[in-house]
């Protein structure tokens, strides 16, 4: 007995005979579909009785059972009876059950993207856009009335989760910080002399990297790290909670996961951005010294001195002051994105992503309008 | 598991050679020896010894702890077993790795515990997942077989394209079931197929297994707690305690083994009412 699947055919009269053999199994599923394709009627054809003798199936699985459910319906389709004999009896419930198949799907099809969906997705964006909006002022809201409720009854603050997330968001980045913007400071630098040398105001570069670092690079450098370090993580952390439902029994035990998870995360960084800020600036400007002396011939002294004149205190002050509202921008964020996880593991992904995208533009943004601001009251 | 097996396929594009075929056709369907697991202080499994007869439903019960998912994982290829040998058709497969991944995988479906769907493909894409990568079908058979292999397991076609995160409890077990079926396995591994099922489902999904055991001449090695399962489903049980079977036969020959851990499970509380139904 062959093992290939067969299908022989021939017509006596207005009847069809087919003569199926061999194993109708998965593995021959391909050529079998291709036999029960050729052995489908054309249409008005005088064939009135389909009879399919299945004596010679050595092997009759789901594949091959289905395919013969096919063969079957697309002869009754066409107007013809149909009959099968000889079916061994241990396939009978298996074509049986087969038949029982009555709805089939529709085919998974990829559409043409036409102009409305276009137009369609920009709008569900917009929505987006609004949406995540909305759910950054709520919780703004919550972690404000978390923080006022903590305010007013001190004892009931996580205060451990607090120094392990200051350990976890600011200890441990502060090698890497300090190592990034060591390298933009002595780059900055460099650039610098290169470029002002032609016109022989190499000191002026004491003035560039002085307040370019201390007002804007330093603090954007270290939230794009933090954003990128401890914000991702946040998302991923909060976000698998939810997935375990972890924080709905936080709920359900009557404590208020913003409180118990948001929170400690969120003045973690408030806290830990803006120190490391002031590490980050400080090894900024020494890489810039450290360049200015050994490229561009600015004495240790004579870099100090220049630092002295041009520098004041409102330029520090300047880059201080956003660092703790860069830190709550890019700790709400986190903490929404995990928050709005769902079930699979492909929504935390996106989630991440949306996160660290998310809180990096809005550094930026809000660094613009700082910039705005202490334009408009001259410092 | 089938995620990082989906990438030996390209290993089997090199050989052109026939592919050794698996002779389901033996009475014996799963033959373990001596089969020991080690881990680096406990000494989990000690020595396994059973037979799964073609055709036949297996029940595994034990303590918890007792190992039965050690031994569950051990068979399907994910523990490497310290000793002892795994025959599934007379083929040992512990050791040969390229013989598991050609043959023997593709003759067995695995249902665990939660499911396991892909959580990022649809219902269509999970039960055609293992289709997709062993056979060589039409996009339009590909759907009408899923569509069929849902109808065998309970499932409206409109859960095709639904996504695992939109399922309920039950009904992702069954799609499941379904992807454990897709390549019309000869041998059926559930592990604890009704546990998180209340008692209707799970009576449902007993049946089921029954019907589709029938159906498709399965071998299925089942782990479960469920008293009912064993009486309505089991042909066989076997009782894992201490790193060994220390029972094996028919629901009868526990009812009556004098074993007191046996006594207690099949002759206690639970046990009486899952009797008298």
């Amino acid at each position: 007995m062959s093992s290939e699947a067969l299908l022989a055919a021939s017509v006596s009269g207005d009847r069809l005979d087919l003569l199926a053999a061999g194993e109708w199994t998965a593995d021959r599923a391909n050529d079998l579909e291709r036999l029960v394709m050729a052995a489908a009627l054309p249409p008005q054809s005088p064939i009135k009785l389909v009879r399919v003798n299945m004596a010679g199936v050595a092997k009759l699985d789901t594949y091959g059972a289905w395919l013969l459910e096919r063969l079957l319906r697309g002869s009754r389709e066409s107007g013809a009876a149909t009959d099968v004999i000889n079916l061994h009896d241990q396939f009978r419930t298996l074509v049986e059950t087969v038949h029982q198949t009555t709805e089939l799907p529709d085919p998974e099809r990829l559409r043409r993207k036409s102009v409305t969906d276009w137009l369609a997705a920009v709008g569900e964006n917009i929505a987006e856009v609004g949406q995540s909006a909305a759910l950054f002022a709520q919780m703004l809201g919550a972690v404000t009335f978390a923080f006022l409720r903590v305010l007013w009854r001190p004892r009931t603050f996580r205060f451990t989760s607090l120094v392990n997330q200051i350990d976890l968001v600011g200890w441990r980045a502060v090698p890497i910080i300090l190592l990034i913007t060591f390298l933009i400071g002595a780059i900055l630098a460099q650039q610098g002399i290169f470029h002002f040398r032609r016109f022989g105001a190499d000191v002026f570069v004491v003035d560039m990297v002085g307040i370019l670092v201390l007002r804007e690079i330093g603090v954007l450098i270290v939230c794009v790290m933090v954003a990128g370090r401890s914000g991702s993580a946040y998302t991923a952390e909060i976000g698998s909670m939810k997935m375990r439902e972890e924080i709905d029994a936080l709920q359900t035990m009557g404590f208020d996961p913003i409180s118990v998870l948001v929170l400690p995360r969120i003045l973690a960084l408030v806290i830990a951005v803006p120190m490391l800020t002031f590490l980050g600036e400080m090894s900024a400007l020494y890489g810039a010294g450290l360049v200015a002396s050994l490229y561009g011939g600015i004495q240790p002294e004579v870099f100090l001195q220049r630092l002295r004149e041009v520098i004041s205190l409102d330029h520090f002050m300047v880059g201080m002051i956003k660092a703790p509202f860069m830190a709550l921008t890019i700790g709400i964020v986190a903490c929404v994105r995990g928050l709005e996880t769902k079930g699979s593991a492909e929504s935390l992904g996106a989630q991440t992503t949306a996160a660290v995208v998310q809180s990096i533009f809005l550094v930026i943004v809000l660094d613009g309008v700082f910039a705005v601001f202490f334009a408009a009251i001259d410092k | 598991m089938s995620i990082t097996d989906s990438g030996f396929d390209f290993l089997s594009l090199f050989d052109d050679g026939p592919q050794p075929q698996l002779d389901i056709s033996q009475d014996i369907a799963l033959r373990v020896r001596n089969l020991q697991v080690k881990f680096r202080r406990q000494h989990v499994l000690k020595g396994v010894n059973f037979d799964v007869k073609r055709g036949e439903v297996l029940g595994f019960v034990g303590a918890s702890g007792a190992g039965k998912s050690v031994l569950l994982r051990t068979m399907i290829g994910l523990i490497q077993p310290t000793s002892g040998t795994i025959e599934v058709f007379g083929q040992e497969f512990s050791k040969a790795k390229e013989l598991r991944e050609q043959l023997i995988e593709r003759h067995w479906g695995i249902l665990f515990q939660h499911g396991a769907l892909f959580s990022a493909l649809t219902v269509r894409q999970n039960v055609q997942f293992p289709m997709r990568e062993y056979l060589d079908l039409s996009p339009r058979l590909l759907d009408e077989v899923a569509a069929a292999k849902l109808k065998m397991v309970g499932l409206p076609p409109e859960a095709l394209n639904k996504m695992p995160s939109e399922l309920s409890g039950g009904m992702i077990k069954r799609v499941a079931l379904a992807r454990a079926l897709a390549l019309d396995p000869a041998i059926v591994f559930l592990d604890e197929p009704t546990s998180g099922l209340d008692p209707i489902s799970a009576g449902e999904f007993d049946n089921l297994i029954r019907t589709l055991q029938r159906t498709l001449g399965l071998t299925v090695f089942m782990v479960t707690h469920d008293l009912d399962s064993l009486h309505s489903v089991c042909d066989r049980i076997a009782v894992l305690a201490d790193g060994k079977v220390i029972a094996a036969g028919p629901m009868s020959t526990m009812l009556a083994s004098d074993h007191p851990w046996l006594k207690a499970y099949f002759r206690g509380k639970r046990g009486r009412v899952g009797s008298t139904m």
